[in-house]
């Protein structure tokens, strides 16, 4: 676990040198200290979303207006996505997603199993490239690579924030 | 449920996506719904500033508004359907927060699901696509009925301060399909190429 989501900074400092523009996000505790950078940064609009895959067709306009896009959400959004995923399969736009992770690391709500379980097999089954980190200090190097991949191929690409490097949620217990 | 009344409209949709399309200069820049939107643009003329969606079905407002974000100097224009739209009920909230003021959502709605068999969608019944816009904060959002109706909204739709919803109820209709290339990989880099150059595609 990292206190303090020490490793938020170096995803902020890639999206940056990656000029990413539009943040757009089904909020996650994993994600709030970066929210939060993008927030106060005047040259990234962040977009909330009411359905993660809102951001799958957001980014493909970014792009197609000359914008690039990230979408920062949890595992269990994911399974919102899949077949908003054809769309930036099929006309190979850019999609980079960021995924924090649940039901892996002393997770306590088991109702997060099932699509936790399931992240990683659909969004591979989609075609999306998946990336996973668990060390705090690879945060910032994982995501520069799967954004590079992402915008400069374009393809699909996810990194997936494993649980370790959030703090452990006991609602109360 | 009302399943007759959309056969007694008076707009036909191919006669309204001409009134929608004719003139369009560059800075005007069209994402189509799949279905019926995307042969009705079309049948209109093609172009490589349209990017007509041929599924990703609830996605063509939100792909507006990432367009419309990233060009905030161009109008976007959202035609899309009835059903497409009420698959994408939530956009209507994340588009009316971002208060994007160059986007227009205009919906064709002739009440029915053309693509798979003509069944009634939503809208034959109580749903009101203009009272959910308005309900999420569009600062403009009518409906249309009449070609004087549609002569009245061009402007708005073109021009507005948006987002703008119109909601267009289009007679029942079936239609020979126009299509457009489906090769999605071509349909973006047209685009790209068209409005921000050839060096877009390196």
């Amino acid at each position: 676990m990292t206190e303090n989501y020490a490793w938020a900074p170096d995803i902020y400092d890639v999206l940056k040198d990656l000029d990413v523009r539009q943040v757009a996000y089904v909020p996650d505790a994993g994600h709030a200290r970066l929210l939060k950078m993008c927030e106060a940064d005047n040259a990234m609009r962040c977009i909330p979303l009411t359905t993660e895959e809102e951001g799958v067709s957001l980014a493909a306009g970014a792009w197609l207006g000359g914008e690039r896009a990230v979408m920062l959400i949890q595992s269990s959004g994911v399974g919102n996505c899949i077949n908003m995923l054809s769309l930036s399969n099929t006309c190979r736009f850019p999609l980079f997603m960021i995924v924090s992770m649940r039901a892996q690391w002393r997770e306590f709500n088991p109702w997060q199993k099932p699509m936790g379980e399931g992240t990683r097999p659909t969004l591979e089954a989609m075609g999306v490239a998946v990336t996973e980190v668990d060390d705090p200090d690879a945060v910032g190097e994982t995501v520069r690579s799967a954004g590079e991949h992402a915008y400069g191929w374009p393809d699909m690409s996810a990194v997936l924030l494993n649980q370790k490097l959030m703090p452990v949620k006991t609602f109360g217990k | 449920m009302d399943v007759q009344r959309a056969d007694n409209y008076e707009l036909l949709r191919r006669e309204v996506a001409k009134t929608l399309l004719v003139d369009r200069d560059d800075d005007f820049l069209v994402v189509t719904g799949l279905g019926s939107p995307n042969w009705d643009a079309t049948a209109a003329g093609d172009h490589p500033l349209t990017f007509p969606l041929w599924g990703a079905m609830g996605g063509a407002a939100t792909m507006g508004l990432g367009l419309a974000v990233a060009q905030p100097e161009k109008r976007v224009m959202v035609m899309t359907g009835d059903g497409e739209m009420l698959m994408a009920m939530g956009s209507f909230a994340t588009i009316a927060a971002q208060g994007v003021e160059n986007l227009a959502i205009v919906v064709f709605d002739n009440e029915r699901y053309g693509e798979t068999g003509m069944q009634a969608t939503h809208t034959a019944g109580p749903v009101d696509l203009v009272a959910v816009a308005k309900a999420c904060g569009f600062p403009v959002a009518e409906q249309v009925k009449t070609e004087a109706e549609l002569q009245t909204i061009l402007p708005i739709i073109k021009e507005a301060k948006g987002p703008v919803f119109v909601d267009i109820k289009v007679k029942t209709e079936n239609l020979p399909f126009i299509l457009p290339t489906k090769d999605g990989v071509h349909l973006k880099n047209r685009f790209r190429e068209k409005l921000l150059g050839p060096d877009s595609l390196l």
